[in-house]
């Protein structure tokens, strides 16, 4: 006695929405099982979204409340160890009140996909965007990836799923969506038809590692020092798997959906013959664009990069990307206190990344548009003149500047 | 709410099922009852359950990898996870059986933890699993009132003056744990509107847990029960005498053996005798004495405790339930 699925949208139209909402639209074609709510802003909208799409019949699935955080990160582990599809989200200390469920959950290796709407860590409260909250899972066995635009956040969900669940990965997926500049900001989305989307994307399948009398295996054994090696190695090849699984998907996705960029991991933007390459994620590549595109009219040889995937991190990719530059300058909307230099993560993983090449650029870290506040094409500006001067005298002097901070 | 099993009431132990969904490769001590308790609670529920086990001692000293002693699927949950793993578990089946990606059963979900896991950390997550009457599922606390898979430390269930890891017995303070043992079964039974049943049980009374189990599991909705478990290793006696230990906490009156229907109260076997006047209470030192966690006690703390047990059955409202009695103005 099954439902007839709802069908939101039979056809393929254009819609006024915010990320939040390309995000819950994203469920109802994907057909979500679960999804499990908790009120923190600003990742919260998606819920809201979606309860009235269940309200309004547009979208069956069970719709849990959870009492907490936690909760809410174990309900989704264990309906999906059962084989049901799933979703929740989270923002900042929201995210962090989960961790312990969030770090079983790519221990049992189970494929959720979970929207943070990223968000400071309090105290002191701050409701904007910084990406420390997201970032905590980068160790973790978690896909990880940010977005820039409502219409990305749409399609990589759809992305995160048909990644995620593939039985040759069965990682969960982390969709970083920055808080009020992606979650509340209303763009024109290319919302696609429930077929394209049931042509993207396969039913949910944990054959053998189903949870179900029918299949009466035991998940998650104390294991200790016997075992548990191994078991981490398997989770590591399963993210070494995934590289190809994204590639993979993404073609399809450009073929059945027609957009995309080339890549899925790194997004080029004027970076061919760039003597600077400044290098972010998330919603600030809005004014990064338009700062590199003002700098180019000028003359400067000045690109951007945008870090899409920070795991699994396409390091071959990047150093293809940033290899012929002479200074990388590199965005963080983190931190991490007391690291090399006193970096920010981005950073750090980018020099990890640049280290092993026979020639390597000048590498530059600005703290910028923490909690929330904005990054400015005029920021952007003195960034690229801070690595012009590098690259003048041949020497950095100061590797990490904080941007736009009172002193 | 969801269709449930048949599982009738089973009338006398010789029409216990005899097919065991709990067998050997569990590493529990000797004389453990909360073993007991799981191998008694899936043999009642049978072979169509999922159980999901959060962390202490029945995951730790029972699930070993490749050595599982459970035949039916079963899956580790968090220490405080209990009610959200039976939650997710209900939701998924439910839904995917309503949307026809798989087959329409009733599977009974049944999510253990002990005390640490129960009446400590999953708190808010049982609660909040108990008001879930869209699905079928069973919680069971197996209190062995410690924390003993980790040392033996003091839960928010570990009695009053019990000599712990965390609540030793020192030459300054003699009673370190000065927490009155939480009144768990009757806080679930009374805070939660959408639940049909409560139960309390203890593995001493086999048949009646059993029982207990079906009752819960085919009444619908979520439910509850509370078990108390002898635990020689925390409790500190000899191994043999678990089972008479069960049974003295329930004669002396501190354990009460109940359940709850649709807020109807029925107390079963030697509580009840207790409550009717035809059976009297034996005095608490004799349980107490049997156990070196109290073997610190003076004659003052044993009249304490045993104060504590008149309360309960001459004070309270509904005796050994609610902790509260009408003011003089009623």
């Amino acid at each position: 006695m099954a439902t007839v699925k709802p069908r939101l949208y039979e056809e393929s139209k254009e819609e006024l929405i915010s990320g939040s909402e390309a995000v819950g639209i994203a469920c109802a074609l994907a057909d979500v099982d679960v999804i499990t709510a908790y009120p923190i802003r600003p990742y919260d909208t998606v819920m809201q979204y979606v309860s009235r799409l269940k309200a309004d019949g547009a979208f069956d699935f069970d719709f849990i409340i959870a009492e907490s955080e936690h909760s809410q990160f174990e309900i989704v582990k264990h309906a999906s160890a059962v084989g049901a599809r799933t979703f929740s989200g989270s923002s900042g200390v929201g995210w962090f009140y989960a961790f312990e469920a969030i770090t079983v959950t790519a221990g049992l290796r189970m494929p959720v996909v979970a929207m943070v709407g990223n968000r400071a860590l309090d105290d002191p409260g701050a409701f904007g965007v910084e990406h420390n909250d997201a970032m905590a899972v980068r160790d973790l066995g978690w896909h990880l990836y940010w977005v820039a635009t409502a219409q990305e956040a749409l399609d990589m969900a759809l992305m995160a799923w048909r990644i995620a669940e593939d039985p040759t990965v069965l990682l969960p997926f982390a969709l970083s969506c920055d808080g009020s500049f992606l979650t509340h900001s209303q763009a024109i989305v290319q919302v696609p038809s429930q077929d394209q989307v049931d042509r993207f994307l396969p039913p949910y399948k944990r054959g053998t590692l189903q949870l179900h009398p029918d299949n009466p295996i035991t998940i998650a054994p104390q294991v200790n020092e016997d075992w548990l090696m191994e078991i981490r190695r398997q989770t590591d090849e399963a993210m070494r798997r995934t590289s190809a699984v994204i590639r993979q998907a993404h073609e399809e996705f450009r073929e059945i959906f027609g957009r995309g960029d080339p890549s899925p991991f790194i997004e080029e933007f004027m970076c061919e013959d760039a003597e600077i390459i400044l290098v972010g994620m998330g919603t600030l590549a809005m004014p990064t664009r338009v700062a590199v595109r003002r700098l180019r009219a000028a003359g400067k040889k000045v690109g951007f990069l945008r870090i899409k995937f920070f795991r699994p991190f396409a390091a071959e990719e990047v150093q293809e990307a940033l290899g012929d530059a002479k200074a990388v300058a590199v965005i963080d909307r983190d931190y991490s206190y007391g690291s090399p230099s006193g970096g920010g993560v981005l950073f750090h993983e980018l020099r990890s990344t640049l280290y092993p090449l026979d020639k390597r650029p000048l590498m530059l870290n600005f703290i910028a548009g923490l909690g929330g506040r904005e990054v400015t094409v005029d920021d952007i500006n003195m960034m690229t003149e801070t690595a012009q001067k590098a690259i003048d005298t041949g020497k950095i002097e100061q590797e990490t500047t904080w941007v736009s901070v009172r002193e | 709410m969801a269709t449930v099993q048949d599982l009738p009431q089973i009338t006398g132990v010789k029409n216990i099922p005899v097919e065991e969904f709990y067998n050997s490769g569990h590493r529990t001590c000797q004389g453990c009852e909360s073993a007991l308790v799981m191998r008694l609670m899936i043999k009642a529920a049978g072979q169509r359950t999922i159980v999901l086990g959060s962390t202490g001692c029945m995951y730790v000293a029972n699930t070993t990898y490749y050595s599982t002693p459970w035949v039916v699927p079963w899956m580790h949950t968090q220490l405080g996870s209990a009610g959200s793993a039976a939650t997710g578990t209900a939701a998924g089946l439910a839904s995917m059986m309503r949307k026809g990606k798989m087959t329409q059963e009733p599977i009974n979900v049944i999510a253990f933890c002990g005390d640490g896991g129960g009446v400590d950390m999953g708190l808010s997550a049982i609660s909040a699993a108990l008001q879930h009457d869209e699905y079928n599922l069973l919680i069971i606390c197996y209190d062995n009132e410690s924390y003993a898979n980790t040392d033996i430390q003091a839960s928010g269930s570990t009695p009053w003056g019990a000599n712990t890891t965390f609540s030793p017995t020192g030459k300054d303070i003699r009673i370190m744990n000065t927490k009155q043992k939480k009144n768990m079964a009757p806080m679930i039974a009374t805070g939660h509107p959408n639940m049909r049943f409560v139960a309390t049980a203890c593995a001493s009374y086999g048949l009646d847990f059993n029982n207990k189990v079906r009752r819960a599991l085919t009444i619908g909705g979520p439910t509850f029960i509370h078990c108390i478990d002898p635990c020689p290793k925390g409790w500190d006696y000899d191994p043999k005498y678990s089972h008479e230990l069960g049974m003295l906490a329930i004669e002396t009156g501190l354990w009460i053996q109940y359940e709850i229907t649709d807020g109807e109260l029925i107390l079963n076997g030697p509580s009840r005798a207790i409550a009717k006047g035809i059976r009297k209470r034996k005095p608490v030192e004799e349980y107490l004495m049997r156990q070196g966690r109290f073997a610190h006690f003076l004659p003052e703390d044993i009249k304490f405790f045993q104060d504590k047990v008149e309360e309960t059955w001459e004070k309270w409202w509904i005796p050994g339930l609610i902790p509260i009695t009408p003011g003089q103005d009623d």
